[in-house]
């Protein structure tokens, strides 16, 4: 580590050394020293998912789009998105933003992320503007990721977001610690909580469960109206649509939730009409596709905030509706980016904007010292037990693309090993850091990759045309053609199984040729018998950490052969780079 | 509000009907006009047989529905429970008689049909069983025409989220 930072700060002082490599000098004030524009800020953090420290997290190599989303953003990998976006090939932007030779990105450049360097970048960027002109939104997933989050129930990120100075967020994961857990916390959230898009049940509704306004049934505060640079920015919620299906119903029996783009088209409204408002934001947990979507179809909202689908866009797409135009972001993931959106506001109108994806590199700039205070108070009665070395990375361990990825592979072997089945299943989840080659793999290494409150695995007994039919479910959540009618999150892993997959194709046509390990094709009739974990029906088995952490500790020979998905109809389609 | 003369609200009765029975039975004031089931006060029996939703349609109605935009069916994209997806209907149209609510893949495509008396406000809630994926429709005969909505209603194993 040491040696690594040595070099990066003598590539940053003394560019003109490195010769092949020509480089500006890098220093946080030649990276953050902002321009002055418009009369608001607003700062916009997404999906951080709880890394209090600064990470590695290798973007996508394969993230496509299908339909009328094919070549567009954020369906871009690679070369095709440093061309798109006009960043430099081998810049420090174009490792933050690309999968494209991450490695020796990371030797470079180092970890990003991490909350008391953006502590730090926040503060900055918030006393530039002078006071009453910032606002500090966070988009959900900001509570779960981390060993230590989930032992703490999100706890531990409420008073980081306290101390950051998130003014109000949205949520999705955040539910999954339950309604007990989540109000808990909320009591003790000094911003606000908005979400225009969860309500009661109606038979939660009739026994009076508690609501934010008992006469819609709306469960919380579905908007709320700042004033910034001298004028009224309504900034409204949407919670991610799909919370009851992509995790236990369980967690979330009293609510119900969904896009509901008519009642916020009704919203809107009433902020341009009644409340006049000057400018109207939307802070979205959709996914990209889904707010590109609602933006051509609500109209009246001048930026969407939006993240759920980690995708790192450094410019807003602007959407046309028969109202005008909305700007759609998505601020990436782990604390990596911090987006700045200054506005020019009028009376009753967005004037212009100018929007950044900041980066946030953790070598640039100096922790922030009360948070990393907070960080190691809060770390101190946990860590103790999980920094101990399991195991080495063998290689380049990393979750994000659409198909696979080598980290999941790793839990893959491990639940084949670990609880003797043939196939094993592994969620497509997004979050997740990356671990270079040869780096010490610890049990909070292992906790990042698998740290639900559902973490229990199983072994089940499923036939050939079963587990086709979840590949083809599953498939259809990521590449419908509709967006509102995926739910974002990647393809599920398979351990022991290989395919064929046609994204273009429609719902049970995309996945062919399963082929088991031993070469055998998967027969539709027969039975096999298949390991997994995080499933959305109550389990008993073993904490997936464990079962990774025993296969590691076995010291059984890492399994290295290539994850086996063949990819069809894909030729030209910029959402997959050969840069891996 | 239309009151019956047992002193129920008229909707509401409808409501608990279609929660109840989920079958239709007339509520006794209508005009008699015996030709098709959803005129009648029986139980639509043969309706409740056919597999395709045209076919219940047509043995329902004995007539084809044509897409409306003033029919306004409010129904999940993604459902969050198939066993119950809440679907609602209201429209804009005229001399409403009677709603029906089909599910295209279900094994029998009509699940419910309510008579509308005059008087009433043309809106319906009620969940429905689905088996898959499938279109929703739901079909209001105003004025004697059929006048239909359409939407795709997916029920899924699960995603992941990101």
């Amino acid at each position: 580590m040491t040696i690594r930072r040595r070099e990066f700060l003598t590539l940053a002082g003394g560019a003109a050394l490195t010769g092949s490599l020509p480089r500006l000098a890098r220093s946080a004030d030649s990276v953050y020293d902002l321009e002055r524009f418009g009369n608001a800020r607003i700062l916009h953090i997404t999906d951080t998912h709880a890394q209090l420290k600064p990470v590695f997290f290798r973007e996508p190599s394969v993230n496509l789009g299908v339909g009328s989303m094919q070549g567009n953003p954020p369906h871009l990998v690679g070369k095709a998105f440093l061309d798109r976006f006009g960043i430099r090939p081998d810049s420090a932007d174009a490792y933050a933003f690309t999968c494209i030779e991450f490695e020796k990105g990371a030797q470079r450049f180092g970890k990003l992320g991490g909350f008391a360097h953006l502590k730090t970048l926040v503060d900055r960027l918030r006393s530039d503007v002078g006071a009453g002109r910032s606002l500090l939104l966070d988009g959900g997933d900001l509570w779960q990721g981390t060993g230590l989050a989930n032992v703490m129930k999100g706890a531990d990120m409420v008073d980081a977001s306290n101390l950051l100075g998130i003014d109000a967020m949205t949520g999705h994961w955040e539910f999954t610690y339950g309604e007990k857990a989540l109000r808990s916390n909320l009591e003790r959230f000094k911003g606000e909580f908005l979400a225009q898009n969860v309500f009661l049940t109606e038979e939660a509704a009739f026994n009076d469960a508690k609501a934010f306004d008992p006469a819609s049934g709306r469960v919380f505060k579905p908007f709320t109206i700042k004033e910034i640079g001298g004028r009224r920015v309504a900034v409204i919620g949407q919670a991610f649509p799909y919370v009851p299906i992509a995790h236990p119903k369980r967690f979330t029996p009293d609510w119900k939730f969904g896009i509901r783009d008519e009642e916020l088209q009704k919203l809107v409204d009433g902020l341009r009409n009644n409340d006049k408002v000057d400018a109207v934001v939307l802070l979205s947990h959709n996914g990209m596709d889904v707010d590109l979507k609602l933006a051509s179809r609500v109209t009246g909202i001048d930026v969407i905030l939006g993240g759920h689908t980690h995708d790192a866009v450094p410019q807003p797409i602007a959407v046309s509706n028969p109202g005008g135009v909305t700007l759609v972001t998505n601020a990436g993931s782990n604390g990596k980016f911090l987006a700045v959106l200054d506005l020019d506001i009028g009376k009753g109108k967005v004037a212009n904007v100018r929007y950044r994806l900041l980066p946030v590199f953790s070598e640039l700039l100096k922790p922030d010292p009360a948070m990393q205070g907070l960080i190691d108070k809060t770390r101190a009665p946990h860590a103790g037990d999980w920094v101990d070395k399991i195991a080495s990375a063998d290689r380049l361990l990393y979750r994000r693309g659409n198909f696979s990825g080598s980290m999941d592979q790793l839990i893959c072997d491990a639940l084949r090993s670990e609880l003797d089945t043939e196939i094993a299943l592994s969620p497509g989840f997004r979050w997740g850091t990356t671990a270079l080659a040869g780096q010490p793999l610890t049990m909070e290494d292992v906790l990042a990759q698998t740290a639900v409150t559902y973490p229990e695995t199983y072994v089940a007994t499923m036939t050939g045309t079963q587990i086709k039919d979840v590949l083809e479910d599953v498939c259809d959540n990521l590449f419908n053609t509709d967006p509102y009618y995926q739910q974002g999150g990647d393809m599920v892993r398979l351990g022991g199984l290989s395919y064929a997959c046609t994204p273009a194709e429609s719902v049970g046509k995309r996945i062919s040729e399963l082929t088991l390990d031993n070469g055998s094709p998967l027969q539709a009739a027969k039975t096999y018998k298949v390991a997994g974990w995080a499933s959305v029906n109550e389990q008993t088995g073993a904490p997936v950490w464990d079962v990774v952490t025993k296969h590691l500790k076995s010291g059984k020979p890492p399994n290295r052969s290539a994850p086996g998905v063949t990819l069809k109809g894909v030729e030209g389609n910029p959402g997959i780079s050969k840069h891996v | 509000m239309t009151r019956t003369d047992n002193g129920f609200s008229a909707t509401r009765r409808l409501i608990l009907q279609g929660a109840g029975a989920v079958a239709l039975v007339g509520l006794g004031n209508l005009p008699f006009a015996p030709a098709f089931a959803a005129a009648n006060d029986k139980y639509p029996e043969e309706a409740f047989k056919q597999k395709t939703e045209a076919d219940a349609i047509k043995s329902l109605y004995g007539k084809t529905a044509e897409a409306s935009d003033k029919v306004k069916m409010d129904a999940p994209e993604i459902a969050e429970n198939g066993a119950v997806v809440p679907v609602s209907v209201s429209t804009t149209l005229a001399d409403v008689t009677s709603i029906s609510f089909l599910v295209a893949e279900n094994p029998v495509a009509l699940v419910a049909s309510y008579k509308i008396p005059a008087g009433t406000m043309p809106n319906v809630a009620n969940r429905i069983k689905m088996a898959k994926t499938s279109n929703v429709i739901v079909v209001v005969e105003a004025g004697g025409k059929l006048y239909s909505a359409t939407k795709e209603v997916k029920v899924t194993v699960g995603g992941c989220g990101g």
